[in-house]
């Protein structure tokens, strides 16, 4: 991703010179065109090609803000009621990912969604346990932040 | 014509804008307030940890954005100090929140009576041969 980003850079300052004109609007046009030479070419590149990339990056963080919202109205809710009913516990959750940044941004994602929050991962990264405000099922809550971040953040990487 | 059109059009956006302003300013200081309610009451520390750590940070964050607005819109000054505020609140409230979870876990402050299951613990049993500090 960061060399094709490098190389649509290098298209935009060719494209300026070929123009002999050094304003940000031919660096701009430039920018363009390269893209379109990019994703013609976009085959002979190991990775996808990185607008998509970064599309799926964008969606990642209107998830966030999404979530974030809902949390905070969750713990409202648990906040205001007059009677303290809920049932915390500590679950554990397999996760799928790899890299150490990836079980981060797991993480902090987890821990701004609603009524969850990171306690601990285990020592060989496989395994995050996830202390909830308030359960109702294991496998459901798993089963949610499985489909949610964890393919988003997959589909980030891939 | 066109320029009392014109001149409506803008008191109507500028009419928004201080809705907006005050929508964010408000929300934000309900939240925090909410949140400390939240310190106060729950019963123990995972539980507060839970409202501090998001309540507080989506108050905070929404307060910013109130006052960017507000300068941005009123003032027109272009506050980008505050903006990476609202960034680096989002990137470091959750870390902290964590560690503050984890640092208590292990030095073994017990869950609150109420508590379902703990599977951590088994965890720390079996295969760290650890037993939880009591």
């Amino acid at each position: 991703m960061a060399f094709q980003i490098l190389l649509n850079v290098v298209l935009a300052f060719l494209w300026m010179f070929i123009k002999v004109s050094y304003d940000p609007i031919s660096f701009i046009k430039g920018y363009i065109f390269g893209l379109v030479i990019i994703f013609v070419l976009r085959r002979s590149f190991g990775s996808r090609f990185y607008l998509f990339r970064l599309w799926s990056f964008i969606k990642l963080i209107f998830i966030f803000i999404k979530e974030l919202i809902l949390s905070n109205i969750a713990i409202v809710k648990v906040v205001l009621k007059p009677k303290l009913d809920m049932r915390p516990a500590i679950f554990a959750m397999d996760t799928e990912l790899t890299r150490d940044w990836q079980i981060t941004l797991l993480s902090s994602l987890i821990t701004l969604t609603p009524g969850t929050l990171v306690i601990d991962v285990s020592e060989d990264n496989r395994t995050l346990f996830i202390h909830a405000m308030n359960i109702g099922e294991v496998e459901d809550e798993i089963n949610s932040i499985k489909n949610s971040f964890e393919k988003a953040i997959l589909e980030v990487s891939s | 014509m066109l320029s009392i059109w014109k001149r409506g059009l803008l008191s109507n956006v500028s009419v928004i804008i201080d809705f907006l302003i005050g929508f964010f300013i408000l929300v934000g200081s309900l939240f925090c307030l909410i949140a400390t309610i939240g310190v106060i009451r729950l019963p123990d520390v995972y539980t507060r940890n839970h409202a501090a750590s998001k309540a507080a940070t989506l108050g905070v964050m929404s307060i910013l954005l109130g006052t960017f607005l507000y300068f941005y819109a009123l003032e027109g000054h272009f506050n980008s100090r505050l903006i990476l505020g609202i960034i680096f609140l989002f990137m470091t409230s959750p870390i902290s929140g964590h560690l503050i979870n984890r640092a208590a876990y292990n030095s073994g402050v017990k869950l609150w009576d109420k508590s379902v299951r703990d599977d951590l613990k088994e965890y720390n049993k079996k295969i760290m041969k650890k037993s939880s500090v009591d």
